[in-house]
């Protein structure tokens, strides 16, 4: 037991009117990871905060090598040795990739910042990391995963003995993930121990030893990874049995017609050529990379981007659609990939948002704004799409990212679509709350909507969608059928065959 | 009881000017003790008609503020807006039409200030603080820097006659518009959208909010705000001149965030606002009924504006963390 590096005992932490942690127990060992699984609001990052000393416990104790420590704040955890990748990035866009690096740590010479001894330790980090970016680049012109690259070779440049990865893959591509999981057996190897939060299985079942199960504050089990299966994983995480992860879905359109469809759409730069349709009760799949172009198709259906040319049809007939006023009045509603900046006032109330986008409903003949419809309205979507929340005044920032996710879709439902457009619908959301919103997608569905959903996670785009699109390089490439296809069918048409790293590389600097 | 706490809680963030009442009514004892003329029903009334010019010019800075926007130049507007009072006037125009002109005028003026933001893109503080010049500038080129007389019996009658022979003209004014303005931000399509535009921009051009259109708007709400103003000081003071209101714009902005309305946007009331704008117009009567120096003054004002921006701050980290 002398390699034990840390120990958390009975840590509990509570927040006003929640208890986010009620007596949890860690412990892990030199070289070990350990994944730390829960739903949202499991009490997970609440955990590793106050490893890292954003928190304070209400109560527990915390013993590193086995010593009592206290963690005030965030520079007692660095020099215990305790560094966090976080999962929202932490750069700074306007300074260097170096600066960034040495942020508050920065080599000195004569009392200045020694820059070139900067850039160098930062070269030597990447070299021995293998990563390939400059150390003179300005973090904002970095694509979003080479930030997040950057931002874990931050977290190593301390060379720490515990690191807390809060999903840090879920910004990287498959390349990079790759690279990461490298880095990481690299640093098991040399004795670091880690703690890795996600929600994607593969990853968890591929790089770590033991799995820690949280559920609302709860220690519910630890489990060694070799020995579990992701049903018994999801039985412990849910607090019940869940037979599938996708509900089915027993018809794959409603009529056979095209309910909506969009010819030789291009917006330099952004996407050529891009032909698409979908009839009603269909869901229709896009598949593609981040960067490949796939969120921008959909902002270009919108009316966000402005297209350079091509045509859209509803029902037959030409439309236009030049900007999000005009989209909502066609019945089209686009549920964003971010749902903090684009889909959300995080300090405005549950009501507020979800009756934003069809506010002129809820006017009375003197167009004043019908208080009680409103919180009907709301009342009715808060029950039918199970929101937890105390209240429907409640500001949606207190809110986990499942419930946040489900106020974004009722603020749709409400403008009674007819061509629904997803983005990411299930990114950063927990296994029972992903099930609930395909539920809805069907339901939509089976009303005759034509839904749209964009996603890069390929066991979901392949279970949720009748038909799937290709997207890379900012054009479709192919369409497959879901049921047939395979995941190494749809990479080998995203990487090519031949010059795969060429390829890939070009593609991640467009 | 988790559910209990919560809904307490809600209940405050909806209220948030419970803090400023409270705030307002300990002012009002403290003063009532220090000074036996401060609590007299004479003395109060006095004090709601001297607010009324800066608490109608907030009303209009809570919607600007509520979308994260400024507006510097109503003290300019308001100047102006006198001085065309003043010549419509003394060219012989009926007092209805006069009105009428005074408050295209400042409606026009604030659209110009949305415009100009809207079209090049140029952040309001900077348009503003251009257009405070022009505005005045204006009204100094006009009237050759010469006051104007005011003699209209009607005009003088809205700023200074007394209805029952009691209560202010300005009084009833500034409570009709507290609730016109309190109803058009809280309870129509337009308030609603100034708050999520406020809260969230791309969130509000997602659900296709003209953005543009509705700073536009605002703005000229500010304009007519300060044209109405405009009329009451004219009055007040019996005649136009353009080096008048110097600074309101100031005020105006520490009654709005006394009142808790964010100075970047997305939270606010006109309550809040009106109470915010009582305390500053309490203080300035109290302190002077105590005799306080006129400097003294300025640095209390002063104070209060840090407080004022502090408690915004506070109210705003707790209303973030999670």
């Amino acid at each position: 037991m002398t390699d034990t590096i840390l120990k958390m005992k009975g840590i509990k932490k509570v927040f006003p009117g929640v208890v986010a942690l009620s007596g949890v127990d860690l412990e892990l060992e030199k070289g070990q990871v350990l994944a730390l699984l829960g739903e949202n609001g499991a009490g997970k990052s609440t955990l590793m905060k106050i490893l890292s000393g954003s928190y304070k416990p209400d109560g527990g104790e915390i013993f590193i090598k086995g010593k009592k420590v206290e963690i005030k704040n965030v520079n007692d955890a660095k020099e215990l040795g305790i560094s966090i990748i976080y999962q929202e990035l932490s750069l700074c866009p306007n300074l260097t990739v170096a600066e960034n690096i040495y942020a508050f740590q920065e080599p000195t010479r004569f009392g200045l910042i020694d820059d070139r001894k900067m850039i160098s330790m930062t070269q030597a980090l990447f070299d021995e990391l293998e990563i390939d970016i400059d150390p003179k680049a300005v973090v904002k012109d970095l694509s979003i995963s080479n930030q997040q690259m950057v931002e874990i070779a931050k977290a190593l440049s301390t060379k720490p003995d515990i690191i807390i990865m809060d999903e840090p893959t879920s910004a990287l591509s498959s390349k990079e993930t790759e690279k990461l999981f490298k880095i990481i057996s690299k640093y098991k190897s040399e004795g670091t121990a880690m703690v890795y939060i996600s929600h994607r299985m593969e990853e968890i079942f591929a790089i770590t030893d033991i799995i820690m199960v949280l559920r609302d504050g709860q220690y519910i089990g630890t489990v060694e990874t070799a020995l579990t299966t992701s049903e018994e994983l999801i039985k412990m995480m849910v607090g019940r049995e869940m037979d599938q992860v996708y509900p089915h879905k027993d018809f794959s359109y409603t009529k056979d017609e095209k309910l909506f469809e969009i010819k030789n759409y291009t917006k330099n730069k952004f996407f050529y050529d891009i032909n698409l349709y979908v009839r009603p009760g269909e869901i229709l799949g896009l598949y593609g990379l981040m960067g490949s172009g796939r969120t921008e198709i959909a902002k270009g259906i919108f009316g966000i981007l402005k297209k350079d040319s091509g045509e859209m049809c509803l029902h037959g007939k030409p439309v236009k659609v030049n900007d999000p006023y005009s989209a909502i009045e066609n019945n089209i509603a686009f549920v964003t990939e971010d749902r903090k900046h684009e889909g959300l006032v995080l300090t405005a109330g549950v009501y507020e948002n979800i009756t934003m986008a069809n506010l002129s409903s809820l006017l009375t003949k003197f167009r004043l704004l019908d208080t009680q419809k409103e919180i009907n309205i709301t009342e009715k979507q808060i029950d039918d799409l199970r929101i937890k929340t105390p209240s429907f005044k409640q500001t949606v920032n207190k809110l986990s990212g499942g419930n946040q996710q489900k106020i974004v879709l009722a603020k749709w439902f409400e403008t009674e679509p007819e061509v629904l457009i997803l983005d990411e619908p299930t990114r950063g959301i927990d296994v029972g709350a992903k099930y609930e919103i395909y539920k809805l997608m069907i339901d939509l569905a089976r009303k005759g909507v034509g839904i749209i959903i964009i996603s890069s996670d390929l066991p979901e785009i392949l279970n949720v969608s009748d038909r799937l699109l290709v997207i890379n390089k900012k054009r479709i490439i192919a369409e497959l059928d879901p049921k047939s296809t395979t995941q190494e069918e749809i990479m080998t048409h995203i990487i090519g065959r031949g010059d795969q790293f060429g390829q890939a590389k070009q593609s991640d600097k467009e | 009881m988790d559910k209990l706490s919560n809904l307490i809680k809600n209940r405050k963030i909806a209220k948030s000017y419970n803090g400023v009442f409270l705030a307002l009514i300990g002012l009002i004892i403290l003063f009532s003790f220090l000074s036996p003329h401060f609590l007299q029903t004479n003395n109060l009334l006095t004090i709601l008609a001297q607010v009324s010019i800066i608490a109608i010019l907030a009303y209009g800075m809570t919607f600007v503020l509520m979308i994260g926007e400024i507006d510097l130049s109503v003290g300019s507007i308001v100047a102006l807006c006198g001085i065309v009072l003043g010549v419509m006037l003394s060219s012989g125009q009926s007092a209805f039409v006069s009105i009428v002109i005074v408050l295209v005028v400042g409606a026009l003026a604030g659209l110009l200030n949305g415009m100009i933001s809207a079209k090049f893109r140029i952040p309001t503080f900077i348009v503003t603080v251009a257009t405070m010049g022009i505005f005045r500038g204006i009204g100094y080129a006009i009237t050759d820097a010469r006051p104007i007389q005011i003699d209209n019996p009607f005009i003088l009658y809205l700023g200074n006659g007394k209805i029952f022979d009691l209560i202010p003209v300005p009084v009833v004014i500034v409570l009709l518009l507290l609730i016109i303005a309190h109803v058009v931000l809280s309870k129509t399509k337009f308030g609603r959208q100034a708050k999520i535009v406020g809260g969230n921009r791309v969130a509000a051009e997602y659900v296709g909010i003209n953005i543009k259109r509705l700073q536009m708007k605002i703005f000229m709400i500010t304009g007519l705000a300060a044209a109405v103003s405009s009329i009451l000081l004219s009055a007040r003071l019996y005649s136009a001149q353009p080096n008048v209101a110097v600074g309101y714009e100031l005020d105006a902005i520490a009654a709005t965030v006394l009142g808790g309305t964010s100075l970047s946007g997305g939270y606010g009331t006109v309550i809040g606002t009106f109470i915010g704008a009582l305390i500053m117009g309490v203080i300035n009567n109290g302190m002077n009924l105590i005799g306080m120096p006129y400097f003294y003054q300025q640095i209390v004002k002063g104070l209060i504006i840090i407080i004022a921006v502090y408690i915004d701050v506070r109210n705003k980290e707790r209303l973030l963390a999670k």
